[in-house]
């Protein structure tokens, strides 16, 4: 059989072999059960002692939210100031600039929501103080927040009646202590024993076989690149992320990085199932969102292996599949399947260019993010699916002629408000700032910023416009790749994506939570004859078909005249 | 908010120490025992560093094998691939180019026989391999520039063929630079 076939069959069998006592972990975990990673208190203890925080102390949907924004906040206004003046700081060997206030900007909330669009180049545009004390640093504690805010919506439907959603901060500092930092440190390791560097060294220069000068960025990178899949952040050491070869060194550090951004998002469903004692809902979730990745990842796989029909039709032998954008090491196989896995999560690290990949492959990394559902980000990508359970519920509710009622629920009118604008809120920010964009790239070509209007596409016709739906699609998923063709390091480029982040990141949290917190309000209604059974495969389907028939009917006209129609073109 | 204000600062003043400083630190001591001491791994000819084993170069004269199309030139200070779109008519004529040349110092080639990733950039423009077929055809090139025994050039490629994963996953390949650092020990 095909080693590069193999490679991914492996690598998913390995996720799932990880993923699915690493779910029942976590939800005894949260849960506060007895656990083997209990000898860890002590830690958590003097954290919380230090920091002056009661970890106990209960919180209603609003203090949770609360003290999750407050602390959000925090680190935009202290990030921002710091990249402004890495220059003067230290740890920058190499002697780079210190940002200017839009890429500033840009840059801290890419990073606080857990997108990491990067906007620079790891090289050139960051120190290794920033790296690791802003950039690694919110690595860590993004991935925390979406998994407190997940667990605060677990509790709502386990305790039934309730306004406690639990402590913020418990869950938060318990995401980092008991699992983000415990396998980063295995994952580091596993990389800078395969060749990624670790060190402080700066930058070195020597000549080469043939005579030329060249020189080498370096510097403690594989701490950064654990954290960076693992929490599913995706902001690389290097500007060509995973491509990069001391980034992801070879074969087995390339598993091992495209393991660790699926585990979590995958753990995190089944324990919703656990945590809440309905194990049937999530295998059906996880059965849902599966199928989900599977038609996703299987037509993106078979069009990488297909090749360019237009280099096709210059004789060339395609035989192993595209190569443009892609590394001999890891081959069109492992790309096309990390591609499918890290744009239905939010990590968005690549190993292979975007914006190089077939037109058809461009669709499906466009709809994952579009869905956003498929596993998602770590915490929140449950969170964004049930968004979607709630408009089934109603949908179906509707159908059948019933009060809809999700987990012993009613759901009333302000709670289908809340879902029906979260919905909204992706094709509204996506299609309005790509309409924007095209407008501006056509009215005004010759606007004076860093960079021009007329020359920030990087491929004409279709593609070009693709480049920017790609851009505005990936910010509002807080994924972070890119068809990095586009020249995005201009004023307009980092306000509005800047923009697009913060409410395509704290809108669908805040708006679940606050749901989970209103429903937990309610009277709990046991289970009669007359109740929509939720965990029963009919109701997966039905979820399924809404998030279809949504996306289907907000994305199509885009990405028609995007992908689709270079698509075509290339058939002629 | 104002609650929450000051156990916000707080924690992130621990979490740093913890995240950023204990962390980062206990993985670069780890990383002192790995090959490369977590330098990266360099390659080094009569005691001068010639590059880094992980890290593609430049190789343009025709007694060297050749490496894969770089937008980033192989200038390893920077990465970056073309980021050029499937259909674009300006990089269709680059490949173009590309096929042009290689027939022309490969005379001996029917374009068939020109594997992919000798017409491509790579994603991070650093690509250090190869396919093995992409060695192969360049064997009778380099042992004529270089007047060698094309079976003993193919013989060195063959030795450099790495192989899958375990030999059971992802591709096999040729690691450009220690190729010719051997072919510059060939006699």
């Amino acid at each position: 059989m095909n080693t590069e076939l193999l490679g991914i069959i492996a690598s998913f069998a390995i996720t799932m072999l990880i993923a699915i006592p690493l779910g029942k972990y976590l939800a005894k975990m949260y849960a506060g059960e007895k656990i083997w990673t209990d000898f860890l208190k002590p830690l958590e203890r003097g954290i919380y002692k230090l920091s002056g925080i009661n970890p106990n102390e209960p919180m209603n949907w609003k203090q949770f939210l609360k003290a999750m924004m407050t602390i959000n906040i925090l680190w935009l206004v202290y990030g921002f100031f710091v990249l402004m003046h890495q220059d003067k700081l230290l740890l920058n060997p190499d002697g780079n600039a210190g940002q200017s206030a839009d890429l500033a900007f840009n840059t801290i909330i890419s990073f606080v929501v857990n997108c990491n669009l990067q906007h620079y180049s790891g090289e050139s545009g960051a120190t290794y103080l920033t790296q690791h004390f802003i950039f690694m640093f919110l690595h860590f504690v993004s991935a925390a927040t979406g998994m407190a805010c997940a667990v605060a919506i677990f509790k709502a439907f386990r305790d039934k009646t309730t306004t406690d959603l639990g402590n913020f901060w418990n869950f938060f500092v318990k995401s980092i202590t008991r699992i983000l930092l415990p396998l980063s440190i295995v994952i580091a390791l596993i990389l800078t024993f395969n060749g990624t560097p670790s060190s402080y060294a700066g930058k070195d220069k020597f000549i080469s076989l043939q005579g030329d000068t060249v020189n080498v960025s370096r510097g403690p990178a594989a701490q950064m690149i654990a954290i960076k899949h693992l929490g599913t952040n995706g902001g690389g050491w290097f500007g060509a992320n995973s491509t990069h070869p001391l980034e992801n060194p070879n074969y087995l550090t390339n598993m091992t990085e495209i393991i660790a951004q699926f585990i979590i998002p995958v753990a995190m469903i089944l324990a919703f199932g656990y945590f809440i004692g309905r194990k049937k809902l999530g295998w059906i979730i996880f059965t849902v969102m599966m199928v989900g990745v599977f038609m996703l990842m299987i037509p993106s796989i078979s069009s990488e292996l297909g090749g360019n029909p237009l280099i096709a039709k210059m004789g060339i032998s395609q035989a192993t599949g595209a190569m443009e954008g892609k590394e001999v090491r890891f081959g069109p196989t492992a790309t096309a399947y990390w591609s499918t896995l890290t744009t239905v999560t939010s990590t968005g690290s690549v190993n292979g260019m975007h914006d190089s990949t077939m037109a058809l492959t461009g669709l499906w990394e466009l709809l994952a993010m579009m869905i956003n559902a498929f596993f998602g980000g770590c915490g929140v990508g449950i969170m964004n699916y049930f968004i979607y359970l709630i408009i089934a519920v109603f949908i179906s509710g509707l159908m059948v002629g019933r009060t809809p009622e999700f987990l012993g629920h009613k759901l009333e009118a302000r709670e289908v408000k809340i879902a029906a604008l979260i919905t909204l809120l992706s094709p509204f920010l996506i299609m309005s700032f790509t309409a924007l964009s095209s407008y501006v790239f056509v009215a005004h070509p010759n606007i004076d910023w860093a960079v021009k209007p007329s020359t920030w596409l990087n491929n004409p016709g279709y593609h070009g416009f693709s480049e920017m739906l790609y851009e505005y699609t990936s910010a509002n998923a807080n994924n972070g790749s890119g068809f990095e063709g586009l020249g995005d390091g201009n004023i307009f480029w980092n306000v509005t994506t800047g923009i697009v982040l913060l409410l395509g990141r704290f809108l669908p949290i805040i708006g679940p939570v606050a749901i989970a917190g209103l429903l937990a309000q309610k009277k709990f209604i046991p289970e009669s004859t007359g109740t929509l059974k939720t965990d029963t495969l009919t109701f997966g389907l039905m979820t399924f078909a809404v998030i279809l028939v949504l996306n289907a009917l907000s994305y199509f006209p885009a990405l028609a005249l995007g992908p689709l129609a270079e698509h075509f073109s290339m058939l002629k | 908010m104002k609650k929450y204000i000051v156990p916000s600062i707080r924690i992130t003043v621990v979490l740093t120490i913890l995240l950023c400083v204990i962390y980062p630190l206990f993985i670069t001591l780890a990383g002192k025992l790995s090959k490369g001491h977590g330098d990266g791994e360099q390659i080094i000819v009569n005691g001068k560093v010639v590059g880094y084993a992980a890290i593609g170069q430049s190789f343009t004269k025709p007694q060297y094998f050749w490496g894969r199309p770089s937008a980033a030139s192989y200038n390893a200070a920077g990465s970056s691939g073309s980021n050029k779109g499937p259909s674009n008519p300006d990089y269709l004529k680059d490949v173009k180019n590309r096929i042009d040349t290689l027939l022309k110092y490969h005379p001996y080639l029917k374009k068939s026989d020109i594997p992919a990733d000798m017409v491509t950039a790579s994603g991070s423009g650093l690509d250090p391999d190869i396919s093995a077929d992409a060695a192969k055809m360049q064997v009778k090139r380099v042992a004529q520039y270089r007047k060698l025994d094309e079976q003993k050039v193919a013989a060195l490629v063959n030795s450099h063929i790495e192989q899958p994963l375990l030999g059971l996953f992802g591709p096999g390949k040729v690691n450009v630079l220690k190729l010719n650092v051997a072919l510059d020990e060939l006699k």
